[in-house]
Parts: C-alpha cells; sequence; structure tokens
C-alpha cells in the first residue's frame, strides 16, 4: 500500500507542478492545492499506513497508528486552506489592477 | 587596547561620530574638527621613531577568529612607519588645505567621512602583519577612492573615472588576493613576518612563481603601472585635494608598499627583478613621454605621477638583486637602489604634493587647468608660483632640492646594474640606463611646460577680466609646508635618511644583520661623476627640446586612436555589459513560468542528484500493508481525475475534479485510520470549491495555454521529473530506520494530557504552542484577504484621477 500511495504521491505533484507552469493563474492556484493534497498524502504515508488502530484511547488498548504526522496533516490542512484563499484574492486584486490573470501578460512593469 | 591599534581604528571611529553628530555640527567646523584626527596620529607616530630607530619592531596581536587562523596583527616596522607617517602627514595638510578649498555648499561630511574612511584603511594596510586583514583593507582604500572620486558625482565623467578606477584596481586586488592564498597554501600561515622567516623552504614550492605574478598584478593595478596605469589620469576627476592625496601621495604608493614588503619574500626570484624593475622603466618613460602632450595641468601631474611612480617602482626591483645575490657583502652595493626608492617615495610626495595644492590654487582662482588658457600669471599669484617653479625643479631633478639628491641616487643604481656579472642581465643591462635617461629629459620638458605655460608669457585677457589674485593665506600654508620640506630634506638630507629610511631597509633586507652596514650616507655633491654628468645633459637635451616642442608634437599622433589603452579598455567594458545584459536578459525574461522551471530544476538536480550519488535510495515492499480492492480503485479514480484536469477546458469541472480529488483524500484518511483528518479535509475541501466557485465571479475565464508542442514536452518533462524526486524521497524515508519513532510517546495522552484523543492531544497540549502560531497565520491570511479586498474601493478612486 505505501508504495503504491507513493506512486500516487508522484502523480498528483507532477500535475500539481504542471499546473503551476502554466500562464493562467488560476491554474497556477489549482496547482498549489493539488500539490497539498500530495504532500498530506505523504506525509501520512511515510509514518506508515495501517499500523495499528485509530488512534482514540477509548477505542482499543493499541497498538494505535502514528498520531504525530496526523497532528501535522491537521495543521497543513488548515495552512493550506488559508493560503489558497489568500491567493484567490491576490489573483483577484492582480486582475482588477492589471486587467489581466495570464501571467505572460503580467510580467514586467510598464514603469520598469 | 594598545595604543598601535588605536592608530587604525581612530580614523574610523571619528568617521562613525561624524556620521552620527554631523547634523549638529556647524559646516565650517566639521573640516577642523576632522584635522585633529590626522595631526594627533601624525604626533603619535613621531613617538615611535626613536624604538624603530634602535631596530625594536612593534608587534600586538589580537584574536579575531582564532579557529580560522584569522588575528589582527599590528605591525610597525620602518617600513611602515614610513607610510604611517607620509599618511597622517600629508593627510593633515590636505584637509588644512580642503577645509579652504571646498565651498560650504559640498556635502562636506560625505567628503571628510569618505577621506576619514580612507585614513583608515590606508593605515590598516601598512599597519597589518595578516594577509587577509591587509587585503580587507587594501580593497577599502579602492572602496573610498572610488567614493571620493565620485564625490561630484553629477557629473559623468566623474562617475566613469570612479568606475575605472575601481574596475581596474579591484580586479588587481582579487589576483592578489589569489596570489595571497597560494602563499598560505605554500607556507600555512597568513603572517608575513613567519612567510619570510620560512622563505628557504616556500620558496622552492612551484606555486611560488604564479603567486609572485598575482602579487605583483594586485601591486601594478593599484600603483598605476604601465599598463594598467590609465585609471589615474581619470581618477583626477575627484576634488584636487583627493588627487593630492589619495592619487599621488599614499594610496597609488599601496602598490610601492605592496612591492617593498613582499622583497624580501620573492626578491630571490630572477622573475621579480625583471617584472618589477621593466614594468617600473616602462611605466617611467610612457609616463613622461605622455605627460608632454597634455594640456590639462591635472592630467600633466597624473601623467608625471605614474612615471615618477614608475621609477620608484624600477628602483625597488633594481634592489631586490642584492636579495637574488644572495644578500652577501659584496651585493650590498645594489641594495642602494632600495634605499632610493624609498627616498625618493617621500620626496615625491612632498613635492608633488605641493604641485597638486598649487594647481588646487590656480584652479580654484582662475576657473580653468588649460594650459593653452593660462599664461602670465607670475606677477599676479607670487607666492603660488614660488611653489611651483620649487615643486617642478625639484621633480626636474635640480639642486638645491630633494629630488635631485634621489634623481643622482637612481641613476646611481641604473649606472651600477651594468656592471653586474650575470649574463642574463647583462646583456640587455645597458638599456636601464638610456631609458632612465630618456625618461629625465622628458621629465624636465613637463616640468618647464608645467612652469612657463602657467606662470610665463602673457596673459590672456578673459582671465585678466577675473582680476586672479592669491588664495586665502590658509590654503597656501599646506603647499609652502611642503615645499620647506623640499629645501630642508635637499641640505640635511641624512637627517631623513638615519631616522626614517634606514629602520625601513631592515625590513626590506631582513638578512642583513643590521642597518648601518647597508643604509648609505646621502651627500649632495660626489665629484663631477657620471650621475652629475647625465644631470646636466638631461638639462641641456630638455631645454632644446622644451624649444622646439612644437616641431616634434607631430611624434604623438603616429600611435592608432582605436588602439590606446583607453579604447581597449573602453571596448572591454561594452562588450562585457552588452553580452551580460544580452545573456541576462534571455534568462530572466519576466516569465514566472521560466522562474518556476529554474527553481524546479535545480531542486531536481539537488535532491535526485544527492539519492542518486550518496546511492542512499532504497526500496522494499515486503513491510508494505495489504492493498484492499476498494483502496486500489479510489487510488485509480484519484489518478483518473487529476490526469483529467489538465485536459479539461472548463474552469468548473477543473474545480469539481479538484473536489474530486479532496474528497478521495478524505476516504483515504478513513481508511488510514485518521477520523480527525478526515472530517477536517471535508470540511475544509467543501469551502475550498465554494470560494473557487466564488471567486469565479470575479475572474475572468481560461483562456487556453497555446503553447507550443516543445513547450508542452519540457513542462510536462519537469513535472514528471519533479513527480517522480517526490516519490524517491516517499520511499527512502519509508525505508529509514536508522531511529526509532517517537510516536509512543504520545500514546501515554491520558496521563501526560488527560485526553483520550492522541492527535487532538498532541494538537492542544504537547504542541499547543505551534498551534496557536498557526491560528495566527490563519489570522494574518485572513487580515490580509480582507485588507486586499477593502483596498479596492480606496485604490480605484486614485487611480481614476490620475
Amino acid at each position: 500500500m505505501e508504495s503504491l500511495m507513493v506512486v500516487l504521491v508522484g502523480i498528483l505533484v507532477s500535475i500539481g507542478t504542471y499546473l503551476i507552469l502554466s500562464r493562467h493563474i488560476i491554474r497556477v492556484i489549482l496547482g498549489t492545492a493539488i500539490l497539498s493534497h500530495a504532500v498530506h498524502l505523504l506525509i501520512l504515508t511515510v509514518g506508515g499506513l495501517k499500523t495499528g488502530g485509530v488512534p482514540l484511547l477509548s477505542q482499543s488498548d493499541g497498538p494505535f497508528t502514528d498520531a504525530l504526522p496526523q497532528a501535522l496533516i491537521l495543521t497543513a490542512i488548515v495552512i493550506s486552506f488559508a493560503t489558497t484563499a489568500f491567493l484567490l484574492v491576490l489573483a483577484y486584486r492582480a486582475y482588477k489592477k492589471n486587467g489581466s490573470a495570464d501571467f505572460r501578460e503580467l510580467r514586467g512593469m510598464s514603469d520598469e | 587596547m594598545t595604543l598601535d591599534f588605536a592608530i587604525i581604528i581612530l580614523p574610523f571611529f571619528m568617521a562613525a561620530l561624524m556620521l552620527i553628530f554631523y547634523r549638529r555640527l556647524k559646516k565650517k567646523y566639521i573640516g577642523w574638527i576632522v584635522l585633529t584626527i590626522p595631526i594627533s596620529l601624525f604626533i603619535l607616530l613621531t613617538t615611535y621613531i626613536p624604538r624603530i630607530v634602535n631596530g625594536e619592531t612593534i608587534t600586538h596581536t589580537y584574536e579575531w577568529i582564532p579557529s580560522f587562523d584569522l588575528n589582527f596583527t599590528t605591525y610597525i616596522d620602518g617600513l611602515s612607519l614610513i607610510f604611517g607617517l607620509l599618511i597622517t602627514g600629508v593627510g593633515s595638510l590636505v584637509i588644512l588645505y580642503s577645509n579652504f578649498y571646498l565651498s560650504m555648499k559640498e556635502s562636506l561630511h560625505h567628503f571628510y567621512l569618505y577621506l576619514l574612511l580612507f585614513m583608515g584603511a590606508m593605515l590598516g594596510l601598512v599597519f597589518s602583519d595578516h594577509l587577509m586583514v591587509l587585503y580587507a583593507f587594501w580593497e577599502l582604500t579602492s572602496v573610498s577612492s572610488f567614493l571620493l572620486i565620485a564625490f561630484w558625482h553629477h557629473r559623468k565623467a566623474s562617475r566613469a573615472g570612479a568606475r575605472k578606477s575601481m574596475t581596474i584596481t579591484v580586479s588587481g586586488g582579487i589576483a592578489m588576493l589569489i596570489g595571497f592564498l597560494m602563499l598560505y597554501q605554500i607556507s600555512g600561515t597568513f603572517s608575513i613576518r613567519e612567510i619570510i622567516a620560512n622563505i628557504n623552504v616556500i620558496s622552492e614550492q612551484s606555486l611560488f612563481v604564479p603567486a609572485l605574478i598575482l602579487v605583483l598584478f594586485g601591486a601594478f593595478t593599484k600603483s598605476a603601472q604601465f599598463p594598467f596605469h590609465i585609471w589615474l589620469p581619470d581618477a583626477m576627476e575627484a576634488p584636487t585635494p583627493v588627487s593630492a592625496y589619495l592619487h599621488s601621495a599614499t594610496m597609488v604608493k599601496a602598490g610601492i608598499y605592496l612591492v617593498a614588503r613582499f622583497t624580501p619574500i620573492f626578491g630571490g626570484e630572477l622573475v621579480w627583478f625583471w617584472a618589477v624593475t621593466g614594468v617600473g622603466l616602462i611605466t617611467l618613460f610612457w609616463g613622461s613621454f605622455n605627460a608632454v602632450r597634455q594640456v590639462d595641468l591635472k592630467a600633466i601631474l597624473a601623467f608625471s605621477t605614474v612615471s615618477q611612480l614608475g621609477l620608484i617602482m624600477s628602483l625597488l626591483g633594481l634592489g631586490s638583486i642584492a636579495i637574488y645575490l644572495g644578500s652577501t657583502k659584496e651585493s650590498i652595493i645594489y641594495t642602494q637602489a632600495s634605499f632610493a626608492a624609498l627616498f625618493h617615495l617621500i620626496n615625491h610626495s612632498t613635492f608633488k604634493g605641493a604641485l597638486f595644492m598649487m594647481v588646487g590654487i590656480v584652479d580654484h582662482e582662475i576657473g580653468t587647468r588649460d594650459i593653452r588658457r593660462l599664461g602670465g600669471l607670475m606677477s599676479f599669484l607670487p607666492f603660488t608660483f614660488t611653489i611651483a617653479l620649487i615643486g617642478c625643479f625639484s621633480m626636474a631633478g635640480l639642486p638645491p632640492f630633494n629630488g635631485f639628491l634621489s634623481k643622482e641616487m637612481f641613476f646611481t643604481a641604473v649606472l651600477t646594474i651594468t656592471e653586474l656579472n650575470i649574463s642574463s642581465i647583462q646583456s640587455i643591462a645597458w638599456f636601464i640606463p638610456i631609458i632612465a635617461w630618456i625618461a629625465s629629459v622628458f621629465t624636465f620638458v613637463y616640468c618647464l611646460i608645467i612652469v612657463s605655460k602657467t606662470f610665463f608669457g602673457k596673459i590672456k585677457p578673459d582671465i585678466l577680466e577675473k582680476n586672479p589674485h592669491e588664495p586665502p593665506f590658509g590654503m597656501l600654508v599646506p603647499p609652502f609646508i611642503l615645499i620647506g620640506l623640499v629645501v630642508v630634506i635637499f641640505f640635511f638630507p641624512n637627517l631623513l635618511g638615519n631616522n626614517i629610511l634606514k629602520p625601513a631597509m631592515l625590513s626590506i633586507f631582513p638578512a642583513y644583520s643590521s642597518a648601518e652596514e647597508i643604509a648609505p650616507h646621502v651627500s649632495a655633491w660626489h665629484g663631477f661623476n657620471t650621475e652629475l654628468q647625465l644631470t646636466i645633459g638631461v638639462v641641456i637635451v630638455g631645454i632644446i627640446l622644451f624649444i622646439t616642442v612644437k616641431y616634434w608634437k607631430r611624434i604623438y599622433r603616429i600611435f592608432p586612436q582605436q588602439w590606446t589603452f583607453n579604447a581597449i579598455y573602453e571596448r572591454v567594458i561594452t562588450f562585457s555589459e552588452n553580452t551580460s545584459e544580452t545573456v541576462t536578459k534571455r534568462y530572466m525574461n519576466g516569465d514566472l513560468t521560466y522562474y518556476f522551471i529554474y527553481i524546479y530544476m535545480l531542486f531536481i538536480a539537488i535532491v535526485a542528484g544527492v539519492f542518486l550519488y550518496t546511492g542512499a535510495f532504497e526500496w522494499d515492499p515486503s513491510k508494505d500493508a495489504a492493498i484492499e480492492s476498494y483502496e486500489l480503485l479510489l487510488v485509480f479514480i484519484m489518478i483518473f481525475a487529476s490526469v483529467a484536469i489538465i485536459f479539461v477546458k472548463g474552469r468548473i469541472s477543473m474545480v469539481l475534479l479538484n473536489g474530486v480529488l479532496g474528497y478521495s483524500v478524505a476516504f483515504l484518511f478513513v481508511i488510514f485510520r485518521a477520523p480527525d483528518l478526515a472530517l477536517t479535509q471535508l470540511v475544509v475541501e467543501s469551502v475550498t470549491t465554494a470560494l473557487f466557485l466564488l471567486c469565479f465571479k470575479y475572474l475572468p475565464d481560461l483562456t487556453p495555454e497555446n503553447d507550443s508542442k516543445r513547450s508542452i514536452m519540457s513542462k510536462g518533462f519537469v513535472s514528471i521529473l519533479v513527480g517522480a524526486t517526490v516519490s524517491i524521497i516517499g520511499l527512502a524515508v519509508i525505508n529509514y530506520d536508522k531511529f526509532k519513532s517517537i510516536s509512543t510517546y504520545f500514546e501515554d495522552s491520558y496521563h501526560l494530557a488527560g485526553g483520550k484523543n492522541i492527535v487532538n492531544t498532541i494538537l492542544g497540549d504537547f504542541r499547543a504552542f505551534d498551534t496557536m502560531l498557526e491560528v495566527v497565520v490563519l489570522f494574518i491570511a485572513g487580515l490580509g484577504v480582507y485588507t486586499l479586498i477593502k483596498l479596492k474601493a480606496k485604490r480605484e478612486d486614485a487611480d481614476s484621477e490620475n
């Protein structure tokens, strides 16, 4: 299962990277969202999968799955949501100000 | 902290104080306050003279970074004391002079700040024993010189001159640095004294001669030796006091100092003799030859400085032959050349300093330095005329001025070398006195030009209208002190020789036991010998050439214009500027995609490269958890959804596919025993999708990428490599078992934190501080979102007004 998950993560990272390399700002933001999915799965996978029960003491006496990666991912999910929201508003502002959401048109400043 | 350390620190300290307090000072006092520094340092340094004359050297070491062998060692011996006295002595006079020369409208605090910076750097340079410290101060003098040349930075010529001097001296400095590192490599020490002490072992290493050449590059660029001399005339764009101080008396002599300091190290090599003597002689000739054709008084002085530096350099080269010959009693006669070099070094600073100040006065009072517009000023500026006359006659080598003494010693040195019994030298040594003599003739000619074109002849009517008059008294004092020295040194040369020059001889020739045997007695009259006949010849031929100058001036036109060193320099600079611009524009094209690709390529190269190089990667699927069929299905759904995102055209379907990915991740969380994550992921994914859809209302629709096939291929290639690299990292981490997991600690959460949900206790208790900071991040992001939306109204109003 771990090997399969690593392959899945690799594919997701490739797709995310490909989208980040696009011209359009929405594709880029979506790329970062996919990257964060991939990273969450990667953290969970490297901690070992299905090595025990749900990490709730009330459910069983153990062994438990590694709880530390889960705590890290919980933080990461929330932060990546905040980042995505901020990027979307930034894209909105950039579009309002420059009239384009295309990175190739946004490059350079006229007053440079 | 001892006194000799304070010598270096004091100028920097004063510079820092001035930066803080200059606003509270009245402008006219700044210069006078700064003046106290060089004067007190000069007096302090004179107190060292008795100890140095007794043969003492004073060393103090301050440990800075001992583990890197970086120590701050001050080393005061005869050689560095000469330079210390010159720097502080001429510095005092120049600052006194500047008080009258610079108008109150100039930004004086900058001027004196740079000047103090230079003074400190120069003192640090001559008093450091550690090669790296010496190098740092060396470059600092280049930087302060750059700042001072560009002091009137609104003028294009000033900026160009500053850049030129910086480019040339700093490139030489870097060559010198490499030379120093080579020396360190072969000697194992950065201390100049220790290198000298172990010279027998060091000189046999193969890197020794390359180090020699590189160090000479530094010295030659700094001291404006042929063909690097081209920066010095352009540096004359600096205010005249700066030219007098940096570009004639002190900074350009740093190269001389370096050559003198390294003579005990490299002097045993014949290469050193030929390089230093040869380059010095060519510079001597070329500088004097070109000075004659100049029309700007300062340009004449600039080329004359180049030429005189060449003279001193060649003398040091001639003197080094004594070390080549093994520092025996028979070779003492050759050390006389080095004595002459030090002697002329001081003499040159006196008369050239005075001459620069004289030109400054003419420029200040008349408003031009062009000799075609000047003339007949003798009766209007009698004191200035006196300065010019004495300075020029000393420079031309006439009695009763100090230049005569050192010029005679120079002739002695070049004549002595022809008697040397080494076949490789003897065959062309006869050439040396001839070049020296011809250069002296040209020196005599331009000296006559300076005096006669400025002060004799008829005064031009437009200058007469300006009512030329003597400058304020204070401006005449410094040059008069200098020409006073010019005369005094002629009559009492041995006072200087015994107290200042003699101790320095031991610094250059440490192999001799005492300074008494190598320091000659200077006297003005040696009988009607060859040297005197040469001088008389110089005067006669010089006068003839001066009278006939307009007939033979055509000679300068035979040099092709496009092959002057200046033109070559310009072409090299323009070429490198254009090339670097083209190259930079090619990859820094402003397109974000390209920048991402650079970053990804670097990431792949470093991370995947390390894995390949160290072989750290291993894959062992035997410990994997089993794969259930529904898990496989979920993974395939995700792969399908993610690949589809690339190919769908509409933005709504893209976001929905991303939602599919997010919900699948939530399912995976459930399967992998992470209920908290699954819950959070479900909520966040729903909100994110909604947010995307909301923003689509305000954002333009997707445009087709319209990429070429090649661009798609390269993007895909990079993406796949990045994905593969991440997979490799993942596999490597999974199979990493060098340390035990720390997670079991948290399983005791009920006792440690009173919670039965381990994940929750980690977030809320064990790592509560992290969670708090996470909330702060959320808060900041929220604030950012809010501001960006709110800011809109205001900014767009402002835009519409424009």
